[in-house]
């Protein structure tokens, strides 16, 4: 899947990151890196800044203090480049439901489409995979939750993306899709790409696994009011 | 000067210092509206000589014209601190445009009053569709969609960054409404008798009207202040300079 | 295929598969303006004299009723969120669906427009201006338009927030168009109009994705 990519390697790398919200720390001081092979599961409570940091990864939000550096140089400066070898997969599916997964699934890989030369043939098979095998030409909205999901989902196996940032791809999927996504996340690993994920599935399938926790920071509140005030005197 | 003027830019962007050194400004700020507005008030009602025109109807003018000039600035006002926050993304200009959005709406609707008041003996009805009064009229509508959207937003943030981006493009419109009005009322009221296009005004009657246009915009200035303070102490309630003020202490139980 | 050209396609593929969405704005107009006649006064002579305005008034409120869904479905279902990964140029993309929208909306209505002039007693001379004006100036209400759309789309009950927003800065469309028809009826020149519709046409071609794809981003910051 990757090897008709001319660049594979994934480095991304946050260093000293610093996000707050309405007045509310969600994290700070925040590095680590992801490189080729690596799965990393984003963990907290709900409210702990799982979902924000998996934007600010993504390059979907850019109100941060800190660095975000893809190949060492800073993700706004290379974002279309980046934007090329990064999957991301929000928690809306961007899913029409008036049209069928086929013409979904051709909207979502469009701005592949050119360079890595999809074709229709490859979407067809795309959504067998995904076992919506005969349902290519029926609209979505008669479609239910877990197959509209997984329209969006057989886009991993079209996009020649190194990078994928997953926003809880688990939701709405039966135990036979959770498995075949599993599956497909560890291949994607094992096969030198890199996953960012966020989800409260456990995922003890996939042995390379590392866990960022961003519970602990929310915590206490006592910290945002420490941060603030420090905030204002060097201002 | 470059330096003092990129200073000064980073003080205004603190709440504290703004608050601290209008603290000073407010007193004085009053004094000289008060003054003005007796002053201008006196001079344009009392001693100012009688439109050959229009008679006595004409000294409303002395608030009529202040009005409509400051609503003018007013969304100049508010659009550069949107576009201040938009750019730069400074807290202060966002409340300052918080500030002004319902100060010009006022103003706007004091000149709308005054010139069907104005109206009335000049035209012998409230309201016609002049160019001035129809632009001004639109400016309002334009303040209300401003309000309205800041209003509708839940996000602080993004109701400050959805009104500084509606300011700018009411901004770039309104030019072009003011045109297109101007060129229909000409098309559809040729030759009437227009409010204030004057060939030239005696200084008599200048002079007021130059001192209510200043003071005017002292007393605009000052309601600004006064609604950004108000901004910075909701805003900045929790911060240790804010509760250790002298105000704050009282209400405190 | 580009991002921007897929767009296109498919906003056009979901205009085909739910007509509702530009038909009702266009039984609307049709509505509106038989209104008219019947509150006012069904006299020709009087008729003829407000046909103009009347229909560009119709015209306006008709895409106001369409601008509402622009932006919303696109914000809510995450399509958004897939433009901005994409990297690609918010500039184009608001673009080319103000294009969308002018074609299943401006371009329907300069269609329907003759029929609804016959209605209003339009005189002989003056359909060339209607059909002029409103090709002219319907894509100016599409591009104005997209900017309160974009900055409406995550408000609940954005539709009437839109038309607040949205009037006044068509005001100078309405007035140009409306006087183009009306010269044109009484047998006066009306090219002065239509060049005054085209140039704010650039000039809202150039300037307004810019502030649309600004608002587009606030729906998205979390």
């Amino acid at each position: 899947m990757l090897d008709r990519y001319d660049n594979n390697s994934v480095s991304l790398a946050a260093t000293d990151l610093f996000c707050e919200r309405d007045d509310r720390v969600l994290f700070e001081s925040l590095s680590f890196a992801i490189g080729n092979g690596d799965l990393l599961q984003l963990a907290g409570p709900n409210g702990a800044g799982k979902t924000t940091l998996l934007r600010l990864l993504a390059g979907l939000n850019r109100d941060y203090d800190g660095e975000l550096l893809w190949h060492d140089e800073p993700l706004d400066d290379v974002f279309s480049e980046y934007a090329a070898r990064r999957l991301y997969l929000g928690h809306s599916a961007a899913i029409k439901r008036a049209l069928t997964p086929i013409e979904n699934l051709r909207w979502l890989v469009s701005p592949w489409a050119e360079q890595a030369n999809i074709s229709d043939d490859e979407l067809w098979q795309a959504l067998e995979q995904v076992e919506l095998g005969g349902y290519e030409e029926t609209p979505c909205n008669q479609l239910s939750a877990g197959q509209q999901r997984r329209v969006g989902l057989a886009r991993l196996d079209v996009v020649p993306a190194p990078l994928w940032i997953l926003d809880e791809p688990f939701t709405a999927l039966d135990v036979y899709g959770v498995e075949w996504l599993e599956q497909r996340i560890q291949r994607h690993v094992e096969r030198n790409g890199a996953v960012v994920i966020t989800s409260h599935h456990a995922l003890q399938n996939i042995p390379s696994l590392q866990r960022l926790d961003l519970g602990l920071l929310a915590a206490s509140p006592s910290r945002s009011d420490a941060v603030s005030d420090a905030e204002e005197g060097a201002s | 000067m470059w330096q003092k003027l990129v200073r000064l830019y980073h003080r205004l962007g603190s709440p504290k210092w703004f608050y601290e050194i209008t603290s000073g400004w407010i007193f004085w700020l009053t004094l000289v509206s008060v003054i003005g507005c007796v002053a201008g008030l006196v001079m344009g009602l009392l001693f100012a000589p009688a439109d050959y025109q229009q008679g006595d109807s004409f000294r409303i003018i002395y608030i009529h014209v202040p009005a409509a000039i400051v609503a003018q600035s007013a969304f100049m006002m508010m659009a550069v601190s949107g576009a201040v926050y938009l750019v730069w993304k400074m807290k202060m200009a966002a409340w300052v445009a918080r500030a002004v959005a319902p100060l010009g709406a006022s103003f706007c609707l004091i000149a709308l009053f005054t010139g069907a008041i104005w109206g009335k003996p000049t035209w012998g009805t409230w309201w016609v569709w002049d160019a001035r009064l129809t632009s001004m009229l639109l400016l309002l509508f334009l303040y209300f969609g401003v309000m309205a959207l800041q209003r509708a937003i839940e996000s602080e943030e993004a109701s400050h960054k959805a009104g500084a981006i509606l300011s700018l493009v009411g901004v770039v419109n309104i030019p072009i409404i003011k045109y297109s009005v101007e060129w229909w009322n000409t098309l559809h009221q040729p030759a009437t008798l227009k409010l204030t296009e004057k060939p030239s005004m005696a200084p008599e009657m200048l002079w007021p009207l130059l001192i209510m246009i200043v003071t005017t915009y002292v007393f605009f200035a000052l309601m600004v202040i006064l609604r950004t303070r108000n901004e910075i102490l909701w805003h900045e309630r929790k911060r240790g300079w804010v509760q250790e003020l002298p105000e704050m202490l009282g209400g405190k139980r | 295929m580009s991002l921007v050209a897929a767009t296109i396609k498919r906003d056009l593929l979901l205009a085909a598969r739910n007509p509702g969405e530009w038909l009702n704005p266009l039984m609307f107009f049709l509505m509106v303006v038989a209104l008219f006649p019947l509150a006012v006064d069904p006299d020709p002579k009087f008729l003829a004299r407000i046909a103009g305005g009347v229909i560009w008034v119709a015209a306006l409120l008709a895409t106001l009723l369409s601008l509402d869904a622009l932006y919303k479905s696109d914000v809510e279902d995450g399509t958004l969120e897939q433009w901005l990964a994409s990297g690609e140029s918010l500039y184009l993309l608001a673009l080319a669906k103000a294009l969308v929208h002018w074609l299943c909306s401006g371009l329907p209505l300069t269609l329907m427009a003759p029929v609804l002039g016959v209605m209003m007693a339009l005189p002989q001379d003056a359909y060339w201006a209607m059909i002029l004006s409103l090709l002219v100036g319907t894509p100016v209400l599409s591009l104005l338009g997209s900017v309160g759309a974009a900055l409406t789309a995550g408000v609940r009950s954005g539709g009437l927030l839109l038309s607040l927003l949205i009037l006044p800065m068509y005001v100078p469309v309405l007035i140009f168009a409306a006087s183009a028809v009306y010269h044109a009826g009484i047998g006066m020149d009306y090219n002065g109009q239509i060049g005054f519709l085209g140039a704010m046409l650039a000039l809202a071609a150039c300037l307004t994705p810019f502030a649309a794809a600004a608002a587009l981003k606030l729906n998205l910051s979390r």
